[in-house]
């Protein structure tokens, strides 16, 4: 098929559009990160008039930053993973079952999306506490904590999106397969998994980042131990200074091994596109 | 998807609506698996009883309690509010009402740029790399960088670039472009600037993630269904109505209802930007409740804010979902 | 189905009651901490250069104290964003840490929670006598009458900075009334140059708030009355805050970008690097001064002036205060340390990283070798500053009149103009507020 000059203006002008407004700040961090603090606090410069690695070097020493990159890879890592299993489950079940209750499970799901994080803040605490108190599991503080906590809290969508997928497949393929004597689960894994993966990896990137940069919930439910970046990065503006050229590179640092992540993922994304296994 | 088709059966009175659509498997006779699809929604139900329900309940019955901050440390010992934090809340004749409601318009003017510009952007950017040409790839990551960065970093920076004399835009609009005096130049961060600032940093947060949602839904649209409409003479932006659009559908109900309640209870915007004291302009519903919760002790009349808030959300999501079924029942 | 309806309403119900019950129960509950006797938990804010500086320099005493006491202390540095959401949780749940660092004009209203141990005679007694405090310092611990929920730790003072070499170049002297004090900012602020007289951080609440305290007090008006309702609208308050607001609206010697300066740190580097004349700073100013490369002979320190027939209040008594949880289960020990910290050796080693101001009796300041500076803050400290006003709605007061004048600030650094009037107005609605919660 062949493209029209129009549609090639029209490419051009979205690009140039889109590209500037999401590249310019990435810019300025970049090249923030490369000035000295004095330099950042006076007059900007597109160019740094001063080049420094030093910012790089400084950021390990001003805040643990190893330590919370390791927390928040460990609390998004796992909680991505149970979130898009137990979605896995809940979604086949809204797909392909008709179960009572399914409208009050699938209503309740989308309504949780709706409640402000703060009105249950505190009361989440305090069940953690309670928790802790009954059944001796401290989960205030913990990593575990903000693993469940995460994982919850990406599940409403997760599995209005995959459930979204699932209904896409056509349901002769369980048939088929069901003909073969497969179990119910042996469907879901062998037959309907396979086909929904580009699914599944939009799910899992959303769920990743949904827990990678939460912000509120984490400053409360971590201590220093088990602090996260998204309120560790806030550790660079203390009661003396505003080290913005450190937030920068910090910020630089522990974005890139995930922008990595999502190149990689893009294979994923052209090869369920070419296979044309999504009708 | 679930969400919409999900309505109609469930608000459906009639049982043989709810079995038709898998009568093999649903059949009496056969009770052996009838507990399968509850096993497999058990976990989701156990951790959104944990995180979500639960709380949410704690949060309602806070909200009748003057959990103030001469109890919030023995909580049996406040006295029952009755509505009284809800009158408060609800008086737009008094101090704590007027800047409620005040903040609540904001949020509102707010919520619709925020998901209308992120929605067309998200909408523009995966259309035209639907198409492949050289450099798509390069594109589609860079797109999404917005997304992968942690939130704070993201915000941060705009924060920096919206400092008045050391900041990246006023530089540019300044000293670059002259289009502003560099002895005048404009705050975005305090006034009424400050909306505009919030409104910037969160279409940046945000339409990444339209446009990943969109992307993946234009995946499932077959190239031929493209061809055969080229053939049939249509222009691209016909096809666009006429194929993309209608095909996008599931996915862009979803997405437009959660865009919506997220940037609705958008927290980390206006809190990293402007730290501790949001300017009036700015003053998004989300942090307008947590300083009257956090900073000033009064849980109760922060909970009753909230609860009308959750209200809100309710009805607004109602009547989407409401005039959705009804439309795709009609047609 | 039904059955299943039924058990998960009972889920929930449980969980509920088990929730409330857990919440009431909150102050009988444990602290984190480990074997009774020989542990602790401190939570501590940041004061240094960053948390990792912070831990680096309480190390060393932690160990110092083990050495002497056998208890081991638990630390954990908290940034100021941070620590206000974790006292409240923690007062909340009743699981604290044992002994917590707060800001002191925070004392009355965590008072007012009652999770905090008050020191009566008998840990007083064992923390070293309320007699070793200054009197001043002290004042800061709790409401007036009441037996005190925190004693101080750092203290900390408002000084007039002032960059030697301009004064000296221009042919002044450090002002001694409110009103030379703008007619030298007048003179030292030179836009080719770029230097202005005074700067401020007009967008930081907290520190709106406690200028419109010490302003305020040196009209002799207060802010809340005998009764602890506000009384923000009265003519000496209005006035006070007027007058702050006009350094930048009517006398121009602060710049109007001052007022994005949304923490102290920012108008502390412009005086640093030689853009200001003047700062109105806290005596941790130094650290960030010295960071920046301006030496403490380039700097002078005097008393705020009030304006002339005004009474002369320079700043309000500032500082960290530690207190005890009421629940923890180490009192002894929680207590052996609150006397550590606050003997008059760790006094000595703690106030030079940190710039604070010793809260004993007669112990000399340490945190700078310049004689005359340490004797001014001392002056200050124990001579010329109030206490913020000791009522339980303090925090109401900062969150709401500290946000007003922000929004004045702003008002006036868009090219508005803000009257009387328009200060009174909004002054009306921050009262409002706190009184309507208060309700």
């Amino acid at each position: 098929m062949r493209e029209t000059l129009g549609s090639k203006w029209f490419r051009a002008v979205v690009l140039v559009i889109l590209g500037v407004f999401t590249a310019v700040p990435l810019y300025v961090m970049i090249t923030s990160a490369l000035k000295p603090l004095g330099d950042v606090q006076n007059n900007f410069t597109w160019w740094p008039t001063h080049f420094t690695m030093q910012p790089f070097i400084d950021i390990w020493s001003t805040v643990p930053l190893g330590q919370y990159f390791v927390n928040s890879l460990i609390v998004s890592g796992i909680s991505t993973v149970l979130s898009v299993l137990i979605a896995i489950f809940a979604s086949y079940a809204v797909s392909r079952y008709r179960f009572k209750g399914r409208g009050i499970f699938t209503t309740t799901v989308l309504s949780t999306q709706m409640f402000p994080g703060v009105l249950f803040l505190l009361p989440l605490y305090l069940i953690f506490i309670n928790i802790n108190q009954t059944f001796g599991i401290q989960l205030a503080g913990t990593r575990t904590g903000l693993i469940i906590t995460y994982l919850t809290f990406s599940l409403p969508f997760a599995i209005w999106m995959l459930a979204g997928y699932l209904d896409n497949i056509p349901k002769e393929l369980d048939e088929a397969a069901r003909v073969d004597g497969s179990s119910a689960m042996g469907v879901l894994f062998r037959v309907i998994l396979p086909v929904a993966r580009p699914g599944l990896i939009a799910v899992a990137i959303y769920c990743f980042m949904t827990s990678w940069g939460e912000v509120l919930f984490a400053s409360v439910l971590t201590t220093q131990d088990s602090r996260t970046l998204a309120v560790g990065l806030g550790g660079y503006s203390t009661e003396t200074n505003v080290y913005w050229n450190q937030i920068m590179a910090a910020s630089l640092v522990v974005s890139i091994p995930v922008v990595v992540g999502f190149l990689l993922l893009q294979r994923n994304f052209v090869a369920g596109l070419t296979a044309g296994s999504v009708k | 998807m679930a969400v919409t088709e999900a309505r109609p059966r469930a608000g459906s009175p009639s049982p043989q609506t709810g079995t038709k659509a898998g009568p093999t498997r649903f059949r009496r006779k056969k009770p052996a698996g009838w507990w399968l699809p509850f096993v497999l929604i058990a976990p989701a139900v156990v951790f959104e009883i944990l995180i979500h329900v639960t709380p949410m309940l704690v949060g309602i019955w806070m909200s009748f309690i003057k959990l103030t901050k001469f109890f919030i440390a023995n909580w049996s010992a406040a006295p029952a509010a009755g509505l009284s934090n809800y009158h408060l809340a609800l008086d737009v004749n008094g101090a704590l009402g007027a800047s409620l409601l005040n903040s609540f318009l904001i949020t509102c003017a707010f919520t619709i740029i925020v998901v209308g510009v992120s929605w067309l952007f998200g909408m523009a950017g995966a259309v035209v790399l639907q198409r492949s040409f050289r450099g798509r790839a390069l594109f589609r990551t860079l797109f999404l960088v917005p997304y992968a960065i942690p939130v704070y970093a993201g915000i941060i920076a705009w924060k920096f670039m919206f400092q008045r004399d050391t900041g990246a835009i006023n530089h540019f609009l300044a000293d670059n472009l002259h289009l502003i005096s560099a002895t005048d130049k404009p705050f975005w961060l305090i006034g009424d600037n400050a909306f505009t600032a919030v409104v910037v940093v969160a279409i940046w947060r945000t339409w990444p993630f339209a446009f990943l949602m969109l992307m993946a839904g234009l995946q499932s649209i077959p190239e031929e269904v493209y061809e055969a409409s080229a053939v049939d003479g249509a222009r691209p932006f016909r096809q666009w109505r006429s194929i993309t659009v209608p095909m996008l559908g599931p996915v862009n109900r979803v997405l437009v209802l959660v865009m919506f309640l997220w940037t609705f209870n958008d927290f980390n915007t206006p809190y990293i930007l402007f730290g501790g004291a949001q300017p009036p302009s700015g003053d998004l519903i989300s942090f307008h409740i947590y300083s009257a919760s956090f900073l000033t002790l009064n849980f109760g009349f922060g909970s009753a804010m909230s609860v009308l808030l959750l209200l809100f959300l309710l009805l607004v999501t109602g009547t989407y979902l409401f005039i959705l079924n009804r439309r795709s029942r009609n047609a | 189905m039904k059955i299943r309806t039924i058990a998960a309403v009972a889920t929930v119900a449980a969980v509920l009651v088990a929730t409330a019950a857990c919440s009431s129960g909150g102050t009988s509950s444990t602290s984190s901490s480990g074997t009774a006797g020989k542990t602790l938990t401190y939570w501590a804010s940041n004061q240094g250069t960053s948390i990792a500086n912070d831990t680096a320099v309480l190390t060393p005493e932690l160990a110092k104290f083990k050495k002497q006491t056998g208890i081991t202390v638990k630390l954990e540095v908290i940034g100021w964003n941070d620590l206000q959401t974790r006292i409240q949780t923690a007062v909340t749940s009743g699981q604290a840490p044992d002994v917590v660092n707060i800001g002191n004009t925070w004392a009355t209203s965590l008072q007012a929670t009652g999770a905090f141990m008050p020191y009566g005679s008998s840990e007083m007694t064992a923390i070293g006598g309320a007699s070793k405090f200054a009197t001043t310092a002290l004042s800061t611990g709790g409401a007036p009458g009441q037996t005190v929920t925190s004693v101080p730790l750092y203290g900390l003072v408002y000084g007039l900075y002032y960059n030697k070499k301009m004064f000296s170049d221009a042919g002044l002297t450090p002002p001694t009334t409110w009103e030379e004090m703008v007619a030298d900012g007048k003179k030292l602020t030179n836009a080719s140059t770029g230097v202005n007289g005074l700067a401020i951080a007009a967008g930081s609440y907290t520190e709106n708030a406690h200028f419109a305290f010490i302003n305020a007090a040196q009209n002799n008006a207060s802010l809340f009355n005998k009764a602890g309702k506000p009384t923000f609208t009265s003519a000496g308050v209005v006035d006070g805050i007027k007058r702050y607001l006009d350094l930048m609206q009517t006398d121009k010697v602060s710049p109007v970008a001052d007022a994005q300066y949304d923490n102290a740190t920012q108008s502390t580097s412009d005086f640093a690097n030689g853009k200001a004349a003047m700062i109105i700073n806290q005596s941790n100013a130094d650290g960030t001064i010295n960071a920046a490369g301006m030496t403490s002979d380039q700097y002078g320190v005097v008393p705020l002036p009030a304006p002339s027939g005004g009474k002369k209040v320079a700043s309000f008594i500032a500082g960290i205060n530690l207190s005890v949880f009421k629940n923890t289960k180490n009192k002894t020990g929680a207590l052996e340390f609150v006397k550590f910290m606050t003997s008059a050796a760790e006094q000595g080693v703690l106030d030079k990283p940190y710039s604070a101001l010793p809260v004993l009796k007669g112990v000399t300041p340490t945190f700078t070798t310049n004689t005359a500076e340490a004797k001014t803050f001392s002056d200050i400290y124990n001579n010329m500053s109030q206490p913020l006003p000791l009522v339980p709605a303090e925090d109401q007061f900062e969150s709401t009149v500290g946000k007003a004048m922000n929004a004045l600030f702003a008002t006036i650094a868009t090219g508005g103009t803000v009257s009387t009037s328009d200060i009174k107005t909004a002054l009306q609605t921050a009262q409002d507020q706190v009184t309507a919660t208060m309700g």
